[in-house]
C-alpha cells in the first residue's frame, strides 16, 4: 500500500505544520515516510503545496497521483484536482473557501468550526484537518497529542488541550463521514526516524565536531544554519550570521585557521561571493567545508526551487588551481555520513570540501530505521602543542611525503604559525622565486590529490549484473532512480549512482566505466539542463552516456514521469 | 635585546622613509611594553604594503585577501578569544575594499585592535586614489582630481559607537607606541587610524604637510563624550588631532556569547566520547 497525501493552501496557512505533524504521525506508527515541498518565494499568500508518502514499503521520491488532497485554498483545487486517483478524495472546508462542491471526491470538513467548538482559534483549523487525515487513514492518532505537546510548548496548557480537542473532532468528524474511505494500509508498528535533508546535514557537522558555522541565509540552505543555532549551546558551537557570504567563508577559515572544525552554507548566489575565500582556503591550506545547496540560476533565479546546475561551477570555482572533494548525498542517510567524512578529510588533507545538494534534497524527509554513530570518522588530525614544541623549526607549509604539512594551532606552542594568501615558503612567508612556486604547486595539488583519490568510494550500482540499460546519477536523483529501477525489473534496468562526485572514485575497487560499457543503453538523470555529471564523466574518463534525461523547470523528477521518460 | 630584534621577522619590502618602518618600530616597542610572546598574538592583514606587516614581526600570522582581514581575525577570535588578535591594513583595505567588514565588526564589538596604515593614496598598485584621498588630489588614475568625498573613519567609528576610537602619526613614534599599548587594553573593537606619508606616491600628504599640523589631543578632552568626539573627529584641515578620540565600555562581543563562558571554543575541540553521548541524545529527537 503506498498512498500520497498533498496539502496546499496559501504561504501562512501552516500547511508545512500540518504536512510535519502527518509525517511524524505515520513515521511513529512505523509506515515508511517521505515528504516533499513545493514553495514560492513569498511570506504570505501565493500557492504552495506539501506532499506526503506513506507505505509500508520504503519510498523514496514523489509520486504523482494523489489520494487525499488537502485544500486550504481554491487554488489546490483548481490545480490539483486532475492529480486525484479514481478513489482519491479532496477534503476542504467550504466555510474556507466560501465554496462549495458537489461530488463524491468532495468531502467538505469544517476545519474552523470544529476549531472553534472545541475553544481553540481559528488557526486550529490545521489541527482539526490533521485530526481529519488521520481519521480517513483509519490510523491511530494516539502520536498526535504528544506532537501537539511539543508544537506549542510555548503555549499554555489550556491552548494544548483546546488543539487537542480540535482533532479528536477533526478525526471523529472525518471517519463518520467520509463513506468512501476505504484505506487498507495497516502502519507496522515500531517507531522510525523521521529525517530531513538540512538536518542530516546539520547532524552530520555535530557528528564531525563542527565548532563553528558562520553563513549568510540563503534559501535552500538556511536549515543547516538554523539546526545549529538551536544546538549550539548544547554542542558549544559558534554560529554566526555574516554581513555576507564574503565575511561569512573568511571567518569560517580564521576559526578553523584557529584550530577549530568550522563550515560555512549558501546556494549558488552566496557561493559566488564565495569563490575568492574559496581559493584562499586552498592557499593557506585551512581546512573548510562548504554545504552548497542548489536552487536554479542563473543570477536569483528560481529562489525556491531546484536544480543540480552548479556541480561545474563548484568543480572549476575559485581562481588558480588546487584540490578539491565534492560530495552529493542522494538522501538524509548519505548526507549524514558524508558531511562526517567531509569533515574528515578536509582536515586530513587541508582542503576545502563540499556537500552539494538542493532545495529538494534540502526540503524532504525520509524515514530511516535507525542511524548507529559508530561507523563515523572521530579522528583528531591537528598536532599536540607539546609534541610541536619539542621541535626547533616549525613551518606550517613544510614539505612532507604526503604534501600535508603538521597543523598546528595559533597560540597553543611556542612556535608561530604563519600562513599566506600569496605564494609562500614552507615557513609561510611571502616568496617569488620559480623553484619554491612549482614545489608549492606539487605539494598541494599533486601530491594531495593522489592520496585524495584513494579515499573516495566507488558508486553505488544497483541492479541486475549484465543491465541493458544503466541510469547514471548523482546526488538528490538517486531515491527517484532507484524507484525506477526497482518498478521496471522486466526492463533490465540498473542503476550507477555516485554521491562522492569528485574527484572520480577510482576503478580499483569497482570498475564502473566496464559497467557502462558492456550496458546497450546508459542514460544520464540529470536536474540540469546540460548533463553536468555526464560531461564530467567524459572529461575525466572519455566515456560518454549514450542517452540523457535532464530536467530543468525546478521541479523534481515524479516516480511516473521518470518511467515514462525511459 | 632591542625590541625590534625580539620580534625580528623578515627584512622589510618597504619604500626607503616609508612610514611603516615607523609603524613597526613602535608596534614592536608595544609588544615588548606588555611583555607578549611571539607565539602569544596573532596579526591578520589583507594586501597592500601593510599587508606585509605581519611578515616583518615575529607572530602567528594569517596574511589573507584584500579587505578580508577583518573576518578573518573575527573568525580567530571567536575560536580563541584568549589570544590577542590585531588586523592590520591600509586605507584601501580596511575603508574601500573590506568597509563593509569594518561596519559590521564595530557593531558586533569584536576583540580584534584594528591598525590602519592611512596614507592616503594606494601604493601597491601605484598611486591610485583611496578613500581618504583629499578631494581634488589629482592621481593618474583621477586626471580631473578627486571627485568623491574624503572618508572619515574616526567620524564613521563614533557615528557607529565603535569602543576605541585613536589616531596616529608615524612621526611620532613615541605617542603611537603607548596608543598602540592602549589599544591592546581595550575590551572590544579598538581602531587606530595611523597617519603616515607615502614618500614615493604621495606628493600632497607628505612628512612636512602632516608635520605642519598633526598636534597631541590634551588631556581636558572627555573620551566619553561622543558628541564631543564627533566634533574631534570632523577636526581636519589645519590642524589635525592625534590621539584618543573616543572610547566606552561596551562588552566585547565575545564576552556577550554564552557558548565560550567557560573557556575558548578551540579547548572544547575533539572531545569525541563527550560528543559520542551527546549524539545518542540528539538521535532520539528525530523519532
Amino acid at each position: 500500500m503506498d498512498y500520497t497525501i498533498k496539502i496546499g493552501g496559501e504561504a501562512g496557512q501552516g500547511i508545512q505544520t500540518v504536512g510535519d505533524a502527518l509525517a511524524r504521525v505515520f513515521s511513529r506508527l512505523g509506515c515508511h515516510v517521505f515528504t516533499s515541498q513545493d514553495y514560492e518565494s513569498r511570506i504570505r499568500g501565493g500557492h504552495n503545496f506539501y506532499q506526503i508518502r506513506v507505505s509500508d514499503r520504503p519510498v523514496r521520491a514523489p509520486r504523482g497521483p494523489l489520494d487525499i488532497l488537502v485544500a486550504f485554498d481554491r487554488a489546490s483545487i483548481t490545480v490539483h484536482q486532475g492529480e486525484l486517483v479514481e478513489q482519491g478524495i479532496i477534503v476542504y472546508d467550504s466555510s474556507q473557501l466560501k465554496e462549495s462542491f458537489s461530488g463524491s471526491q468532495f468531502l467538505d470538513v469544517p476545519f474552523v468550526k470544529l476549531a472553534t467548538d472545541a475553544g481553540a482559534k481559528p488557526i486550529a483549523a490545521n489541527t482539526v484537518a490533521t485530526g481529519a487525515i488521520l481519521g480517513m487513514l483509519g490510523f491511530s492518532i494516539d502520536p498526535l497529542y504528544d506532537i501537539i505537546t511539543a508544537l506549542l510548548k510555548r503555549k499554555d496548557n489550556e491552548t494544548r488541550e483546546q488543539n487537542r480537542r480540535a482533532a479528536v473532532a477533526g478525526y471523529e468528524y472525518a471517519a463518520k463521514n467520509c463513506g468512501r474511505c476505504a484505506f487498507t494500509l495497516k502502519p507496522p508498528g515500531g517507531a522510525k526516524m523521521l529525517m530531513g535533508g538540512n538536518e542530516a546535514i546539520g547532524l552530520g557537522a555535530l557528528a564531525a565536531d563542527c565548532r563553528f558555522y558562520s553563513a549568510y541565509p540563503m534559501t535552500p540552505s538556511t536549515g543547516i544554519m538554523l539546526f545549529l543555532s538551536s544546538r549550539a549551546k548544547d554542542y558549544g558551537i559558534i554560529v554566526e550570521q555574516a554581513e555576507d557570504e564574503i565575511a561569512a567563508i573568511n571567518m569560517a577559515l580564521g576559526a578553523s585557521f584557529a584550530g577549530v572544525r568550522s563550515m560555512t552554507g549558501t546556494s549558488g548566489g552566496g557561493f559566488a561571493l564565495m569563490t575568492e575565500g574559496l581559493s584562499l582556503a586552498a592557499m593557506t591550506e585551512t581546512p573548510i567545508v562548504i554545504a552548497l545547496a542548489q536552487r536554479p540560476g542563473p543570477a536569483t533565479g528560481l529562489p525556491t526551487k531546484t536544480e543540480q546546475a552548479d556541480l561545474l561551477f563548484a568543480l572549476n570555482a575559485g581562481h588558480g588551481e588546487f584540490p578539491r572533494v565534492i560530495f552529493a548525498p542522494g538522501d538524509p542517510g548519505q548526507a549524514v555520513h558524508l558531511t562526517a567524512k567531509a569533515f574528515d578529510l578536509s582536515q586530513k588533507h587541508q582542503i576545502p570540501v563540499f556537500v552539494m545538494t538542493d532545495q529538494y534534497l534540502a526540503d524532504t524527509q525520509w524515514t530511516m530505521d535507525g542511524f548507529s554513530v559508530d561507523g563515523l570518522p572521530m579522528r583528531d588530525w591537528r598536532m599536540d602543542g607539546k609534541e610541536i614544541d619539542g621541535v626547533d623549526d616549525y613551518r606550517r607549509h613544510a614539505f612532507t611525503p604526503s604534501g600535508v604539512s603538521p597543523f598546528a594551532i595559533p597560540g597553543k606552542t611556542r612556535h608561530v604559525v604563519v600562513t599566506d594568501s600569496d605564494e609562500h615558503s614552507e615557513a609561510g612567508h611571502i616568496i617569488e622565486d620559480g623553484p619554491t612556486r612549482k614545489k608549492m604547486v606539487e605539494k598541494r595539488l599533486f601530491l594531495k590529490m593522489d592520496s585524495i583519490r584513494k579515499d573516495i568510494s566507488p558508486p553505488l550500482f544497483l541492479g541486475p549484473e549484465e543491465a541493458e540499460t544503466v541510469l547514471v546519477s548523482w546526488g538528490s536523483t538517486y531515491g527517484v532512480v532507484r524507484e525506477v529501477v526497482e518498478a521496471m525489473p522486466e526492463r533490465k534496468m540498473a542503476m550507477l549512482h555516485f554521491s562522492e562526485v569528485f574527484p572520480l572514485p577510482g576503478l580499483e575497487a569497482f570498475d564502473y566505466l566496464d559497467v557502462l560499457k558492456r550496458a546497450k543503453r546508459t542514460v544520464s538523470i540529470e536536474m540540469n539542463a546540460t548533463g553536468q555529471f555526464a560531461r564530467l564523466l567524459r572529461y575525466e574518463t572519455g566515456y560518454s552516456v549514450t542517452d540523457r534525461v535532464l530536467r530543468y523547470d525546478g521541479r523534481p523528477f515524479l516516480v511516473e514521469e521518470l518511467m515514462e521518460e525511459l | 635585546m632591542e625590541a625590534r630584534d625580539r620580534y625580528l621577522g623578515e627584512t622589510p619590502a618597504w619604500c626607503p622613509g616609508c612610514g611603516n618602518f615607523s609603524i613597526l618600530n613602535a608596534f614592536t616597542a608595544a609588544l615588548e611594553a606588555e611583555g607578549i610572546e611571539p607565539g602569544g598574538f596573532c596579526i591578520v592583514s589583507g594586501i597592500g604594503q601593510a599587508g606585509k606587516f605581519p611578515h616583518y614581526v615575529k607572530c602567528n600570522t594569517f596574511n589573507g585577501l584584500h579587505g578580508r582581514a577583518l573576518p578573518v581575525a573575527t573568525g580567530i577570535k571567536l575560536a580563541n578569544h584568549e589570544l590577542l588578535v590585531v588586523a592590520v591594513g591600509g586605507d584601501g583595505d580596511m575603508y574601500g575594499e573590506g568597509g563593509n567588514h569594518l561596519l559590521h565588526a564595530m557593531r558586533r564589538n569584536i576583540g580584534v585592535k584594528v591598525f590602519v596604515h592611512d596614507n592616503q593614496i594606494y601604493g601597491l598598485t601605484k598611486g591610485q586614489a583611496s578613500p581618504t584621498s583629499m578631494e581634488g588630489m589629482v592621481t593618474k588614475n583621477q586626471p580631473f582630481g578627486v571627485l568623491s568625498e574624503q572618508l572619515n573613519p574616526l567620524a564613521m567609528a563614533v557615528a557607529l559607537d565603535c569602543g576605541f576610537v585613536a589616531r596616529g602619526y608615524a612621526g611620532d613614534r613615541e605617542h603611537l607606541t603607548e596608543l598602540i599599548r592602549s589599544a591592546f587594553h581595550h575590551d572590544g573593537l579598538s581602531l587606530v587610524d595611523i597617519l603616515q606619508p607615502c614618500v614615493s606616491l604621495n606628493k600632497v600628504n607628505t612628512w612636512e604637510w602632516y608635520g605642519k599640523r598633526v598636534y597631541r589631543i590634551g588631556e581636558d578632552h572627555d573620551l566619553g563624550d561622543r558628541v564631543k568626539a564627533f566634533e574631534k573627529a570632523l577636526e581636519w584641515g589645519d590642524r589635525i588631532p592625534i590621539g584618543v578620540i573616543y572610547r566606552n565600555d561596551r562588552p566585547s562581543f565575545e564576552k556577550r556569547i554564552p557558548v565560550i563562558e567557560g573557556g575558548p571554543l578551540v579547548d572544547g575541540s575533539g572531545r569525541w566520547q563527550e560528543l559520542k553521548e551527546r549524539l545518542s541524545g540528539s538521535l532520539k529527537e528525530f523519532y
